[in-house]
């Protein structure tokens, strides 16, 4: 009988095994997420740090009582936010995952659009709500960002939790609270802990929103490192801030990580369809709950535009119309629009890199088998989620000077110190996805001739194209949102939206005041509508995801 | 056309999935890794296909080393206990991958897949998704899948163990008439024994990693090469016999062995269905056949199982068909089935 197929390699041209040589692809396809890592975090972060080191003082600093009470409130509030956060968490959590009620996939919507806003738009509508100073609002502030994280993250595995589990616990004479608290409750566990890992990072190391809201009064790791830089060029004193916030944040990041190797272990797990039904009885509470939290979580964005028609004399646009302008009184160099344009170009181009930085690491990380390279890279490649952005922006300050003039005035370092902050998230958008692969799948295509770069483009991509499509999205209104690093590295001309609301609100004027809300409102919009697109394509994905 | 392997070890770790192997498959033979589950015959199988990092030991076609030949330059087909068809394709797109990825032409490929869809009875299945089909259906587009390249060696792993006990019946018939007709070489690996002898012409015995026996189904059935193998084969009790031209004796009675059986010790591997309950003969002890007392009873699919206690040997697991079945208590007499009695030499 005639073969089609292909006759094998003569012998000895392959001498090299097999596992040998996957293991040299796997670690040249990390090399360039590993390269960028180096150049454009690694070293700023480490050329700040040596630099305070150098002029000693660390100790100094460290031995100040000061710094202590600054340790002791940033890890406070963000203690406090991430109880807040979580409990709001939990019935939206439930309600989304487990209860088949109408206008779900819109629920997901608003409830994931505040984890992408700006942060700049969030500070300014509590401020809005509570006023400068307010200690309630910081924690208020800190939580609403990350009710998405918990929703996201424990809702995606609760969705997949087989309910004859709990069928079987009520049918031996559990009530249903005792059911949830007995058997669903350390089902969830891991997702609940990486979701609070997760939240009280980000708390942890929150910028815009203290800096805007905390004015003077609040300061915590990161503003102070900030201020210290900017306005008291202290290097010494933030490095050694610095170093306490990384320390900080490889803890957390560790807790997280070993919270999520247990969930991504032996569970039971079921397509959503199959999980939820319509509510009945007590899921009623349940409801209402996540109905109050809803309403909570809207309050701050209805302000935002509220205050950005108040004019003085009435409702009027005069806000938006100032968007064509610089400013009252010249405060921007160019207008709001272009700021805008600025914003959307750098935003594209950080997504581009950060979808193949991402993308890379997502696939080094799903198909490295040892488990401890796959969580040193993994932890490696989430540093700079925790990292102060600040400590990073400053670093590329620092290090300028050692590029040559063209890279250092080059637009280009925007984009690439976003894509910095959005990779981690690519990652752990799409590694989840890649991991519940079937591995066998992949085998299956092997045995049929396709080589693993075929492997990777027949099954691979396919599988993850919508997770692809997320990643890109939120990567996206992320990029468009950054602040913290950013702010150090625009130039006038080059000035984002982000960073521009913050210039205008600093300044006197009411039109100053009008335009920065009005732009907040129009970055909310586009971040809804992005976020709302996204979940449209995601909806009929089934999978266990993070985000 | 030859698959050989020589001294093949695998470890996970410190333990040795699979020990110093040695077994062969001629051109258009189909071999059966038999054998209970863990005990390696998947790993086995999963090295062959150049999915296991080989320890010790050579994987070879027609005696050249395959240690360096990648698993998609193998042409070895793979077909999973549960399919593992692409979710994302439909039935043509699956069966057509392997085609696509040895770059034939796409009307030679429309051509192909329809030829094996006829030939495992999907015919005209090629725009369906394949998560609309049955679990029966989309193991026969994963065997479409698999031969669609022309393999030189096809693998299969548990084929049929997914699927309903009557689908499975079914399907390995089908099966069976595949491979034949396509003239495939194919390693089978599976813990059921009717599924290798139906797929099978040599059936290999495995056990901790370890190869007990290679032998044609009927052989392997009758004459296990020791123990466990028998044991594994539904053999429930051993007794010791004396063989003596053709006939063995025992305390359970005569029985009939195969002409090649030696004279002298031996033991013989019993399995339910070789020890009847004679009909009509309630046993009284005369006769030289064994008599004893029913101690419990459990209707099957085509006959009643008993249990029953005989005197020096304890309980035997014995079957009588559903026409007068004896009731728990009473004596019987029992004869033995020379086709399902196996023979222990030595």
């Amino acid at each position: 009988m005639s073969r089609v197929s292909r006759e094998p390699r003569p012998p000895g041209t392959g001498v090299v095994p097999a596992s040998t040589r996957r293991r040299i692809g796997l670690v040249g396809l990390a090399v360039l997420p590993l390269a960028f890592l180096v150049f454009f975090f690694a070293w700023p972060v480490l050329a700040i740090i040596g630099r305070g080191l150098g002029e000693g003082g660390v100790s100094d600093m460290l031995v100040r009582a000061q710094t202590w009470q600054l340790v002791g409130f940033t890890l406070g509030q963000a203690a406090a936010a991430t109880v807040v956060a979580v409990l709001a968490g939990l019935p939206l959590a439930y309600v989304t995952a487990r209860l088949a009620v109408p206008g779900r996939g819109l629920l997901r919507v608003l409830v994931t659009v505040p984890f992408v806003l700006p942060t700049v738009v969030v500070g300014l509508a509590f401020r809005a709500l509570l006023g400068d100073g307010s200690l309630a609002g910081i924690v208020l502030a800190n939580a609403f960002f990350n009710v998405a994280v918990v929703v996201r993250t424990v809702g995606g595995l609760w969705a997949h939790l087989d309910r004859r589990a709990e069928d079987a616990a009520r049918a031996l004479g559990a009530s249903r609270w005792r059911a949830f608290t007995s058997v669903s409750l350390p089902a969830l566990r891991p997702a609940l802990g990486s979701a609070a890992a997760v939240v009280f990072l980000f708390c942890a190391t929150s910028f815009g929103v203290v800096l805007v809201i905390g004015g003077a009064r609040y300061r915590t790791l990161e503003t102070e490192i900030y201020l210290r830089t900017v306005n008291l060029l202290d290097l010494s004193g933030a490095a050694a801030l610095s170093l306490l916030q990384l320390a900080a944040v490889v803890a957390a990041l560790a807790v997280g990580a070993a919270a999520r190797r247990r969930r991504e272990g032996a569970l039971a797990l079921r397509s959503s369809a199959e999980t939820t039904r319509p509510p009945s009885g007590g899921d009623w509470v349940v409801v209402a709950a996540a109905g109050a939290v809803l309403v909570g979580l809207l309050v701050p964005l209805v302000a935002v535009a509220w205050r950005s028609l108040a004019t003085s004399s009435g409702f009027g646009l005069d806000g938006y119309r100032a968007l064509a302008g610089g400013g009252e009184g010249g405060v921007l160099r160019i207008s709001v629009l272009d700021a805008a344009l600025n914003s959307v170009r750098a935003a594209v181009d950080a997504t581009v890199l950060a979808m193949v930085l991402g993308g890379l690491a997502a696939v080094v990380l799903a198909r490295t088998r040892r488990a401890g390279a796959t969580q040193l890279l993994d932890t490696v490649m989430m540093l700079p989620l925790g990292v102060s952005a600040v400590t990073v922006g400053f670093g590329y300050l620092v290090t300028l000077s050692a590029l040559p003039s063209g890279l250092r005035d080059s637009p280009v370092l925007v984009p690439f110190v976003q894509a910095l902050v959005i990779t981690p998230l690519v990652i752990r958008i799409m590694l989840p996805v890649l991991r519940s692969v079937d591995d066998r799948l992949r085998q299956a295509a092997a045995t049929l001739g396709a080589g693993p770069v075929r492997v990777w483009s027949a099954v691979d991509l396919p599988m993850s194209a919508r997770s692809l499509v997320t990643a890109a999205g939120f990567g996206f209104v992320i990029a468009l949102g950054e602040f913290g690093a950013t702010s150090f590295l625009v130039r006038p001309e080059t000035m984002t939206l982000p960073v521009a609301i913050s210039r205008l609100i600093s300044r006197p004027g009411e039109l100053n005041t009008l335009a920065a809300y009005a732009a907040c409102t129009v970055l909310l919009v586009v971040t809804a509508l992005v976020v709302a697109l996204v979940e449209r394509i995601r909806v009929r994905s089934d999978t266990v995801g993070e985000f | 056309m030859t698959l050989t392997v020589r001294g093949l070890t695998v470890r996970y770790g410190e333990v040795l999935a699979v020990r110093s192997v040695d077994l062969a498959v001629p051109d258009g033979g189909v071999l059966a890794l038999l054998g209970p589950s863990g005990c390696g015959k998947s790993t086995l199988l999963r090295a062959v296909a150049g999915l296991e990092t080989v320890a010790e030991g050579r994987v070879c076609w027609d005696g050249v080393d395959l240690a360096g030949t990648p698993v998609h330059r193998r042409a070895f087909g793979l077909v999973f206990q549960d399919g593992q068809l692409f979710p994302h394709r439909t039935v043509a797109g699956n069966v057509a991958f392997g085609l696509r990825m040895a770059g034939v032409d796409r009307a030679v490929r429309d051509a192909r897949v329809a030829e094996l869809l006829e030939l495992v009875g999907l015919a005209g299945y090629e725009r369906r998704r394949v998560t609309q089909l049955s679990g029966g259906e989309q193991q026969r587009v994963a065997l479409a899948r698999a031969l669609a390249p022309r393999p030189r060696l096809l693998l299969l792993d548990e084929p049929l163990s997914a699927l309903d006990r009557e689908l499975r019946d079914q399907l390995a018939v089908d099966l069976a008439r595949v491979l034949a007709e396509t003239g495939t070489t194919a390693l089978v690996v599976t813990h059921d024994h009717d599924e290798a002898f139906t797929l099978a012409d040599r059936v290999a015995v495995m056990s901790e990693g370890e190869i007990r026996q290679v032998d044609g189904p009927e052989r392997v059935w009758r004459r296990p090469a020791d123990e466990r193998v028998a044991r594994f084969l539904g053999c429930s009790l051993l007794v010791p016999a004396t063989v003596r031209g053709g006939w063995a004796e025992s305390v359970l009675g005569r029985v009939r062995v195969p002409g090649d059986v030696p004279d002298g010790t031996v033991r013989l591997g019993l399995r339910a269905s070789a020890v009847r309950v004679s009909h009509g003969g309630r046993g009284d002890g005369t006769g030289g056949e064994a008599t004893g007392e029913v101690l419990r009873r459990v209707h099957q699919r085509d006959h009643v199982r008993l249990v029953v206690r005989v005197a020096d040997v304890g309980e035997v697991q014995a079957s009588t068909p559903f026409a007068g079945v004896p009731e728990v208590g009473e004596r019987v007499r029992l004869t033995l089935d020379p086709d399902a009695v196996a023979v222990l030499v030595g």
